[in-house]
């Protein structure tokens, strides 16, 4: 699996093809755990339990609406149906997943987390909605790309801020004069 | 039948060659060529970034635009597999196992050629297919009710989340969670709120462009952030001349071309079988059939003409149940169809009588948009092939910008941009649960159809549910739904024993088409 794993590797270039860590040695040490020892381990109770939860509060909440006859189907119907299939649509992946046996690659997260990455690229879009909303569309830019720039694990503050800036430039040419979108490049709204 | 097809095709000519269509289509392509071949952005981001620029635009020309963005991009995958042997598309996961071989014998260039060539061939097929089958369809699903619309439709959902990658168990459950996006917002016959937290920027259900943007956007650039290094350009080095292949090349492309050209425009008639898997088929099929099959993967021009001509046969294709009837076979088509909503339009068989210049107009310009691609690909080789230099980490913050002010620009409300984060979150953990969040997409745009079809097909019946297979081309469909169930679910049994497309293509490539999508 090693080997095979890095010529993957060296092959397409991509650090990580898989996102899962090889969990082999632990497999070992699991195959004297209980059933749901086991279970909570694999990937596809988590899938199957989002689902079939998912499902049931819909079905729940389609209730609260008028469900009317078949004939004439009031808001409720259509949401019930579908609330009641996804139960069970969930409740069949969790069948699988306990009737699978537990496979090499049921990591959820991947090998090595991109907390920081990953909270810069949410960052940005939330600091473009804060600085949008208070400060108009230039600095709402810049922010919407530097933050998420920031992100990359090369990435370096001159870099990102010269790749905001320019995008910044860019965009506002495109959407503000372009495009007109009503959205003031400066604003000072508190 | 066959005349009428061609007036209209003249007509459409007409549309599609106005100037501004022109630059539209132009427009398209060249920027789905251009992310064609940047590795780590896809047709899907593309479209769903650029269908908020095309609101301001006529209908026609938003459709050749946007269209011109998914085949455009092929064209360009194809160069990143071969050149580099990154699969950057899926449907060019399999172009990568014998073209990545012929760049390093220094045939890439050969192999580029090969594959404009093919690549034009069979989209010229799926074309003639659109035009004259598309007439047909319309007619018969012109006197089609209520409950052969729905099932229909269902039929149409339930290929397309089985048949897609992926567990169909997960496919099933993708389509259900987008049928139920579909449902927030306003009941169309009550006015009820439904499933909108008693937000009133909810009222009118969820944005399409959110949606694509959150799913195909944020949550991937999650996904790739940090996963893809420093590409290897050594062998990227291909000049205009490299491109002429040999004329033992030549000959023994030409075949392999046309057997992929059927069996992409074959793939394309079911729906939920896109270009990926004509391609796959395709590429085992050569191989079987060759006299040498032992040489694939070594670099035989076969392994690329043909699944390159069954991809492009199939990109043309899935156009066909998606203008024609109104049902979309994947992601990207429903998005089109999304885009034709926006503008106005209702999609389904009545299309094409009362929207000809979309229709035809986007038929014709399939041949334009194909044409200036040929023209982009030959010449300006050197421009593309400098492109794939280009490093994600400047790529992935600057579209954040353009997720953001287009999901923005499509309302003039920041509470959208909000919608879009958290909708990219539930994706990046849909991804990481193993879903695949494209059949969300098919669900949502289909939905609130469905719904009003069923409820008509109800009302009609007087609440007889046994009406779907009391018609006798509504139980049609129902029993292809239920066939494809079964074949489902005998193929799983079976599984993994006895897959013989899968097993004859290495499964580094499934992994690598995965990764890079």
């Amino acid at each position: 699996m090693g080997t095979y794993r890095k010529k993957i590797r060296t092959r397409l270039k991509i650090r990580h093809v898989s996102p899962f860590a090889e969990t082999k040695d632990k497999k070992i040490a699991l195959e004297d755990t209980p059933l749901f020892g086991t279970l909570l381990k694999k990937r596809d109770f988590y899938a199957g339990g989002l689902m079939t939860l998912l499902g049931a509060a819909v079905t729940l909440d389609s209730l609260s609406y008028t469900l009317g006859t078949l004939t004439h189907m009031g808001p409720g119907m259509f949401p019930l149906m579908l609330g009641v299939t996804l139960t069970l649509v969930g409740a069949l992946i969790l069948g699988t997943a306990v009737a699978t046996p537990l496979s090499e690659d049921e990591r959820i997260l991947p090998e090595k987390p991109e907390w920081f990455a990953w909270a810069c690229i949410l960052a940005g879009p939330i600091a473009f909605i804060i600085l949008g909303e208070f400060f108009g569309l230039v600095p709402a830019t810049f922010a919407c790309v530097f933050i998420p720039a920031l992100g990359d694990r090369t990435a370096t503050l001159k870099g990102s801020a010269i790749l905001a800036a320019g995008v910044t430039v860019f965009g506002v040419a495109l959407f503000s004069y372009v495009l007109k979108i009503p959205f003031p490049l400066f604003r000072w709204g508190f | 039948m066959f005349e009428t097809a061609l007036t209209d095709l003249w007509y459409g000519f007409g549309v599609a060659l106005e100037p501004h269509n022109v630059m539209w289509c132009f427009l398209g392509v060249f920027v789905g060529n251009m992310v064609g071949v940047l590795p780590g952005m896809g047709p899907l981001a593309t479209i769903s970034i650029l269908l908020p620029l095309t609101f301001g635009i006529k209908p026609v020309g938003a459709i050749l635009m946007l269209a011109g963005v998914f085949y455009g991009s092929q064209y360009g995958g194809a160069i990143c597999s071969i050149l580099l042997n990154l699969p950057c598309h899926p449907p060019h996961a399999v172009t990568c196992l014998d073209g990545f071989p012929l760049t390093k014998k220094g045939r890439g260039g050969a192999a580029l050629g090969i594959t404009v060539i093919s690549s034009f061939v069979g989209a010229s097929w799926g074309i003639t297919e659109m035009i004259f089958l598309s007439p047909i369809l319309v007619v018969v699903a012109l006197k089609f009710g209520p409950a052969e619309i729905c099932s229909l439709m269902l039929l149409g959902l339930l290929a397309g989340s089985t048949l897609a990658r992926g567990s169909p168990l997960k496919g099933v459950a993708m389509t259900v969670c987008g049928l139920l996006i579909g449902i927030v917002g306003s009941d169309i016959e009550t006015g009820t709120p439904r499933f909108t937290f008693g937000i009133p920027n909810l009222f009118d259900g969820v944005e399409i462009v959110a949606l694509a943007l959150g799913l195909f956007g944020i949550a991937e650039f999650m996904k790739s952030v940090n996963q893809l290094s420093e590409i290897d350009t050594k062998y990227t080095n291909v000049k205009f001349k490299d491109l002429r292949p040999t004329r033992d090349e030549f000959r023994r492309a030409v075949p392999a071309m046309f057997r992929g050209t059927i069996i992409g425009s074959l793939c394309a008639l079911i729906p939920g079988t896109g270009p990926t898997i004509a391609s796959f088929i395709s590429y085992a099929t050569e191989k079987k059939i060759s006299k040498t099959p032992e040489k694939f993967g070594t670099g035989m021009i076969e392994g690329v003409a043909c699944p390159e001509a069954s991809t492009h046969s199939s990109v043309q294709g899935d156009f066909i149940p998606t203008m024609s009837l109104g049902i979309p076979g994947d992601a990207v088509m429903a998005l089109i169809l999304g885009a034709l909503m926006i503008q106005g339009i209702v999609p389904g068989p009545q299309l094409i009588s009362e929207h000809p210049d979309i229709f035809w107009g986007l038929i014709a310009s399939f041949w334009i948009g194909n044409i200036i691609l040929v023209i982009l690909n030959v010449p300006m080789i050197g421009l593309w092939v400098k492109l794939l230099t280009i490093p994600y980490k400047y790529l992935y913050p600057a579209a954040m910008f353009f997720v953001a002010i287009g999901v923005y620009s499509t309302n003039n409300d920041m509470f959208q941009v909000g919608e879009v984060v958290l909708i990219g979150v539930v994706g990046y953990v849909l991804l990481l649960l193993d879903f695949h969040p494209a059949p969300i997409l098919l669900g949502f745009v289909l939905g609130p159809r469905f719904e009003e079809n069923f409820r008509r097909a109800m009302l009609i019946s007087r609440g007889d549910i046994l009406v779907f297979v009391k018609h006798p081309i509504s139980a049609v469909f129902i029993g292809l739904c239920v066939l494809l169930i079964v074949m489902q679910i005998y193929v799983r049994l079976r599984a993994p024993k006895s897959l013989p497309t899968e097993i004859a293509l290495p499964t580094d490539h499934h992994k690598a088409a995965e990764a890079a999508e």
